[in-house]
């Protein structure tokens, strides 16, 4: 057509309008997208510090630490694994079941939404209370003396508990206790078990050297 | 809803939630509002999972959910209240610089668990007090009750809707979902409750033991010892009363900006008074006389009448029309200009962002066509004086950005070219909206960095988390320094200096989120507002 070829380029309005004047070379046409991290011509604005800031800063740090903690973060079940491990039986594991950790208002919510919670150890209460002065008592001990890890106790307290577990036999309050339910059929301390998991990346480290 | 807010959406739901409940928000978001069975086969998640991520979800307001006719429950996700999460430092550090710690941490359990009533907040905070407290000093529950009740009269809680209390009649099934409603007169009335009490201080090792046995002896007595005398009132945030504070502090420190600290003053007074009164969303307050206006000012500011009266007139005759005079009566009477309106507040704060990322300059053009309207490119020049080279360059910048935009008026019938004005103009709403979702992209941003940086210092956090809590055992057991300093040593020094790098980044990228939802929240204000204009 006409025009091509002469003169840089027409457009259909006067170019000066917008500003482009004779002359003037305009940028190369652009043949790849833009950077990923295009070049920062000015360093941004500092941040306004001061004690409004800070304490801000603190609340929302804080706020999202406390929430990981409340049953509100709802966390995935542990998952299956495909073969029984030895360890399985060691580890502390979170509570399996999708019952909800906290006690909505039912009557707010939707009835489809109330998940039938699992009474498994609800039914054997009333046998429970008469008898909790001194089973509690003792397992209270060993709570506290575990804490402070002292071990020749544990093991005394240990084997009266097996006893006396033995004597009731029933499982007391299977969440609070799992440590010593696992307990009771070894000798070992639960707290002193590390089956070394914890210390992978260390011990490939020592794995690297060469064995003489 | 863009892309950019659906992704913050869910980054601040896989962040304070887990991602469950991140899943089941998602796809709501996204689908848009469903029943349960759809919601199920559309995560992919286990009936049970969902149903609990979604009473999550309804029990801080995140999600709504409605009976629809043929007798299913629709679920829906609202995802302005989502990006309020945003929010909360803002909102508690009100509450601290307004009530003080009691009014801190009512608002901070109150956002953290949804809803609360009141005997469980009151509780809950007044043990939290107590902890802090000395040794053998107890926070009683009044004070804390009357803080309570201070918050609800200002309005910066109120009562959630509540359960229809009509008992119906066996035969009609019940409903699947309740409807729940509440007049707007009723929401800020507090029940009459005598709460006596102390905050309990959690007890170290043998008595905890005791508290911990009486509590399940509780449970185990069957459930709820007695339930509380206002079962079945809730009470949430009124975020609406928050922001209504947050722009009354802009405005006032506008006006202290542009005039002096009396009259930011005496337009605080003027707000404070009507902040009941006002309606959200009035574009102004009540009418106040200025003998009001003298009665009520702080006891500090001894000026006299005749003062006040010509601050009064002053204000009102500014041209960016903060206060308006709107009668004679009672000494004149005035009202405030709350609508970020054309001529409003927020625009020289609103768009530094033209400043910072373009440049002064260019904030300069931006603010003169922000005035004059329209321009055309030799008036620009003329008018920033700025040679005309760089004027081109930063316009043509500024356009390709689309924050400012050509207008064509044609001189001719045919609207031949070389015969129209092109003259430049801001087109405000557009612009703003361009640069709110351009921030609520930074926030996803700075937040997927802070979860990188996050993620790859893991093994090394976990390892100091560890060191610590080692540290704080042997000292439960009183060891030597020696052995102290043993542990320590385990965290060597680089490990020591990665660690102290990341938690500085990690703050100044929290800092940066606070400071983008500041931005985010006048954007928003102002183009709610002014969708809402007649």
């Amino acid at each position: 057509g006409r025009g091509r070829g002469r003169g840089r380029g027409q457009m259909t309005f006067n170019v000066e309008a917008v500003g482009i004047g004779k002359g003037d070379s305009l940028p190369p046409p652009t043949l790849q997208p833009s950077p990923l991290f295009p070049a920062l011509e000015r360093r941004a604005a500092p941040l306004p510090g001061g004690e409004e800031g800070e304490y801000m800063l603190a609340l929302k740090q804080e706020l999202r630490r406390a929430m990981r903690g409340l049953p509100y973060f709802v966390k995935p079940g542990a998952p299956r694994r495909d073969i029984e491990r030895y360890s399985d039986k060691y580890q502390l594991s979170s509570p399996l079941d999708s019952a909800i950790d906290w006690n909505p208002d039912w009557r707010r919510l939707p009835r489809e939404l109330k998940i039938q919670v699992r009474r498994l150890r609800k039914g054997r209460t009333a046998p429970l209370v008469p008898k909790q002065h001194v089973t509690l008592d003792k397992e209270e001990t060993i709570k506290k003396l575990e804490s402070l890890e002292k071990k020749e106790e544990e093991v005394t307290s240990e084997e009266e508990e097996e006893k006396e577990e033995e004597e009731e036999g029933k499982e007391e309050e299977e969440e609070e206790y799992d440590e010593e339910e696992h307990e009771e059929e070894t000798d070992y301390v639960l707290s002193y078990f590390d089956n070394g998991e914890s210390f992978g990346p260390d011990s490939d480290d020592n794995g690297d050297e060469a064995v003489y | 809803m863009t892309q950019a807010e659906l992704r913050l959406c869910s980054l601040l739901l896989q962040e304070h939630f887990g991602e469950i409940v991140e899943e089941v928000g998602n796809s709501l978001l996204r689908t848009g509002p469903r029943p349960l069975r759809l919601l199920v086969g559309d995560t992919g998640l286990l009936p049970d999972q969902v149903k609990k991520a979604l009473c999550v979800l309804i029990q801080h307001s995140l999600v709504r959910y409605e009976v629809q006719p043929r007798g299913c429950v629709e679920y829906e996700a609202r995802s302005e209240r989502i990006l309020r999460i945003l929010r909360y430092p803002r909102y508690i550090y009100t509450a601290k610089t307004l009530y003080g710690d009691p009014g801190e941490l009512l608002v901070e359990e109150l956002l953290l668990h949804g809803h609360l009533s009141m005997s469980c907040a009151v509780a809950r905070v007044a043990d939290r007090l107590t902890e802090t407290m000395e040794d053998g000093k107890t926070m009683d529950y009044s004070e804390v009750s009357s803080t309570f009740v201070r918050l609800a009269d200002t309005h910066f809680i109120q009562r959630c809707p509540m359960v229809p209390a009509n008992p119906r009649s066996a035969k009609a099934p019940p409903p699947p979902a309740p409807a729940l409603a509440i007049a707007e007169k009723d929401m800020y009335i507090v029940p009459r409750l005598s709460l006596v009490g102390k905050g309990k201080r959690r007890h170290s090792c043998d008595e905890e033991e005791e508290g911990e046995h009486k509590a399940k002896r509780q449970k185990q007595e069957g459930g709820t010892s007695k339930t509380p005398p206002d079962d079945g009132i809730y009470w949430q945030v009124n975020l609406e009363r928050f922001h209504q504070h947050f722009r009354d502090q802009a405005l006032v420190s506008a006006v202290a900006s542009r005039m002096d600290q009396t009259s930011s003053e005496v337009v605080r007074t003027m707000l404070r008074m009507s902040e009941v009164t006002t309606a959200s969303g009035a574009s102004h307050t009540q009418p106040l006389s200025s003998n009001e206006i003298f009665r009520s000012l702080p006891a500090g500011y001894n000026i006299g009448k005749q003062v006040l009266d010509q601050y009064l007139a002053l204000l009102a005759d500014d041209p960016l029309e903060f206060v308006g005079k709107s009668g004679d009566s009672g000494g004149g009477t005035y009202t405030v200009s709350i609508l970020w309106g054309e001529l409003g507040v927020p625009r020289p704060e609103t768009f530094p962002s033209s400043g910072t990322v373009f440049g002064s300059r260019c904030a300069r053009i931006f603010r003169l066509l922000l005035r004059k309207k329209h321009l055309e490119q030799k008036q620009v020049e003329d008018f920033a004086m700025i040679p005309a080279k760089e004027a081109k360059d930063m316009l043509y910048r500024m356009l390709s950005e689309n924050l400012v935009s050509l207008q064509e008026i044609p001189k001719t019938p045919d609207h031949a070219p070389s015969r129209t004005f092109y003259l430049y103009t801001v087109n405000v709403m557009a612009a703003a909206r361009m640069l709110l979702h351009r921030c609520y992209k930074s926030v996803a941003n700075l937040m997927e960095r802070r979860q990188h940086e996050m993620r790859e210092n893991k093994r090394l956090l976990e390892k100091s988390q560890r060191v610590e809590a080692i540290l704080a055992s042997m000292q439960a057991t009183g060891a030597e320094a020696a052995q102290l300093h043993e542990v320590e040593e385990m965290i060597t020094g680089p490990e020591r200096q990665q660690l102290e790098t990341l938690k500085r980044n990690v703050s100044k990228i929290d800092a940066s989120e606070n400071q983008v939802d500041e931005t985010i929240f006048v954007l928003e204000s102002f183009i709610e507002s002014t969708m809402k204009k007649p």
